[in-house]
């Protein structure tokens, strides 16, 4: 699944940060802004008028991101914390 | 001794900023980068034993691999490599503590520099204050590093890095061996050196979130902020703008009273005076404004609103960051477009400040006041709107229409293959520091002076002459001005404007409106011999009485559509050329401005001739 997939309020995991084409500088700033494997992340809201942008929370940190750039950003739902 | 030379780096929403005032105090310098247009800090500081400090606050990173003008000055300012910029002796870098899964890879980034290093982690209280435990010789172990706590917004904040900084220099730390995984090594450095590391806030700024980002709430909450803001600039600013206005004109009487009659008095007086006076009567209006803008921006409310609005610009082919340099414009453009520094994308800032001047700034307000009240019935409509307001607010949506209509043409004239990004942070909510907030505004406020002190002054001094010199010939009838160069200008562009219904008087006027809009009160106040242009509020109030026995309401309408476009302020193209550094953008806005003014100028009139 990808991030701009996810059901809002949803936890999931990122599996990996697909590049589109190459370089892609939006790619690489969303790794160094902690879009890496393993990260928890979730959509915390959705902006009026289509649901575009999208606003991510990942570790502490919220940012608002395109449906484009969400595209880039692989996930699965994670499973309920046990 | 040289002064010690400390950079101050850090990701954005550090604290940086906060920490750099809380060192400096009001000892700062605002400039810009040799051959950039990114916003230089430098401040003046001195340690508890006397070293002399020279402290950068460098623009706000999230890595050394820039993607922004102002991140490749932070990396080529560090590296040293920057051209006319000292390398730096020391860094201090700034991480939040309640972010530090964000904020330490840079740190780590900073290690590779070859220079020596100082974490400040700022905001230690707000991580105490959240249960978060951070065990500091075992961080300063693992960074390679020394560690201060400080707290940017507090009194003696900054103490444990003030001694730092007087021990001894720290070494330079070992670069981190490339090819390492950054994220997996701070997250490894978090798992041994912080406790509880979710802060407790988060679930505040969820809360606080749920409302202020909502579909239907977010755009409800935005409207109410913009509704309070433009009620504090028109309404409250009132009372100081009538102080200003009644002590500029004491000021002119007093002044003119102990010159002798002569060139010189009235070049002070209606000159100098009479036209700084009329500019820096908007100073209230302007701060009250700024102070708003500066506490959204401080308590992380702005990107907020840039995120509810990114949809809406996308429209016009702008992103939400253009939101905060085009309400900035709503006070003046000039302010508006420094502001678009903050966009990142070229063609985005571009067309930003192309369309700025659109936007209605106070200075129309005197103009549309005055010719609403001349020419629009003060009447009910509907029950409840007043006509007269309907027309003013009118004005202003034809300003943001318009914009927005000018953005998408200019997309679509120059498209961009690249894609069009958002990539923002959402920082965390927090109460507007009174020092930050003061500091900036006073920054604001000094910015503005200096423009009334040297273009406007010099202008209105410029014009002043136009329209005073040659004097008319003895026993000539009729206003002074009617003889001088500004009169016979006015003259000669008669054949031009006469199509929307001008008259030479407003030909006239439009000369000295150049300098700053509302100045053409004054001017036409003189144009219709009412005495000096000195006392604005009086000559519009007897102005507003007499304008409609001389002008059709189909000239004042096209007039009042000519205000919505006319590029009538030198200020703002000047900063255009400050901040493009292009003469050709100052040509193409002057000219399309000129151009939908006369458009709309002259639809309006033969419009209106028509009822």
């Amino acid at each position: 699944m990808r991030l701009n997939d996810l059901p809002r309020g949803t936890d999931a995991v990122i599996d990996s940060v697909d590049d589109n084409g190459s370089p892609d500088p939006v790619a690489a700033r969303l790794r160094e802004l902690g879009f890496v494997p393993g990260e928890a992340v979730r959509i915390v809201a959705t902006a009026p008028l289509g649901g575009d942008p999208l606003a991510v929370r990942i570790g502490f940190t919220r940012f608002a991101l395109r449906r484009t750039e969400a595209q880039r950003v692989r996930v699965h739902v994670a499973k309920a914390a046990a | 001794m040289t002064p010690l030379n400390i950079a101050l780096v850090g990701n954005p929403n550090c604290g940086k900023t906060a920490l750099f005032n809380l060192l400096t105090g009001s000892r700062q310098k605002v400039a810009n980068y040799a051959g950039a247009t990114v916003e230089r800090k430098e401040g003046w500081f001195t340690t508890p034993a006397g070293r002399s400090v020279r402290l950068l606050d460098l623009p706000g990173a999230y890595s050394l691999n820039a993607t922004s003008p102002d991140e490749a000055v932070t990396r080529d300012v560090c590296a040293g490599t920057y051209r006319g910029e000292t390398a730096p002796d020391l860094l201090v870098c700034v991480a939040d503590a309640t972010n530090l899964r964000l904020h330490l890879r840079f740190v780590l980034e900073m290690r590779s520099l070859g220079r020596p290093v100082v974490l400040a982690l700022n905001m230690i209280d707000a991580a105490q204050r959240n249960g978060m435990e951070i065990d500091l010789p075992r961080l300063q172990a693992e960074l390679g590093m020394p560690v201060v706590p400080t707290v940017g917004i507090r009194r003696n904040g900054a103490r444990d890095l003030l001694a730092r900084l007087d021990g001894v220099p720290p070494p330079v730390p070992l670069p981190v061996p490339p090819g390492t995984d950054l994220h997996a090594m701070v997250r490894q450095i978090l798992a041994d050196c912080v406790t509880h590391a979710t802060p407790l806030s988060d679930r505040m700024e969820e809360r606080l979130d749920r409302w202020v980002l909502h579909p239907v709430w977010g755009p409800v909450i935005l409207l109410v902020l913009l509704f309070l803001m433009f009620q504090a600039v028109f309404a409250w600013a009132q009372p100081l703008m009538d102080g200003i206005d009644a002590g500029m004109g004491l000021l002119g009487e007093q002044v003119g009273r102990l010159m002798p009659d002569g060139v010189l008095r009235s070049l002070i007086v209606d000159g100098v005076i009479a036209g700084a006076g009329s500019v820096v009567t908007f100073l209230p209006q302007i701060l009250i404004l700024f102070a708003w803008i500066l506490a959204l921006e401080e308590s992380g409310y702005l990107p907020r609103a840039a995120f509810l609005l990114d949809r809406l610009m996308s429209i016009a082919g702008l992103s939400g960051r253009s939101f905060i340099p085009l309400l900035s414009s709503f006070a003046c453009a000039v302010p508006g477009i420094m502001a678009t520094r903050t966009i990142q994308n070229p063609r985005d800032r571009l067309v930003t400040i192309l369309v700025a001047p659109l936007m209605t700034c106070s200075a129309r307000l005197p103009i549309y006041t005055l010719l609403i009240g001349a020419f629009i019935p003060h009447r009910n409509v509907a029950g409840f709107m007043n006509l007269q307001g309907l027309v003013l607010f009118g004005l202003y949506a034809l300003g943001i229409v318009s914009a927005l209509v000018v953005a998408r043409i200019m997309r679509w004239r120059n498209p961009d293959r690249r894609e069009a990004t958002l990539l923002m942070e959402l920082p965390a909510y927090r109460l507007p520091n009174p020092r930050d907030l003061a500091l900036g505004l006073w920054e604001r406020a000094r910015i503005f002076l200096m423009r009334v002190g040297t273009t406007i002054v010099s202008l209105t001094v410029l014009l002043w002459g136009l329209s005073s010199f040659p004097k008319p010939p003895a026993g000539a009838v009729g206003p002074a001005i009617d003889w001088s160069l500004a009169g016979r200008i006015g003259h000669l562009m008669l054949p031009v404007f006469a199509p929307l219904g001008f008259n030479w008087q407003i030909c006239v006027a439009l000369i000295p409106g150049l300098a700053a809009r509302e100045v053409a009160v004054g001017a036409l106040a003189t144009v219709y011999s009412l005495g000096s242009g000195a006392d604005t509020d009086q000559a519009a109030l007897q102005l507003g009485g007499m304008l409609p026995t001389h002008w059709s309401l189909a000239t004042a309408l096209s007039l009042l559509a000519w205000y919505v476009y006319a590029p009538q302020c030198v200020a703002t193209l000047a900063v255009i050329r400050r901040e493009t550094g292009s003469w050709r953008v100052v040509a193409l806005t002057a000219a399309y401005l000129f151009a939908l003014a006369y458009a709309a100028a002259f639809l309006t009139y033969h419009i209106a001739r028509m009822f």
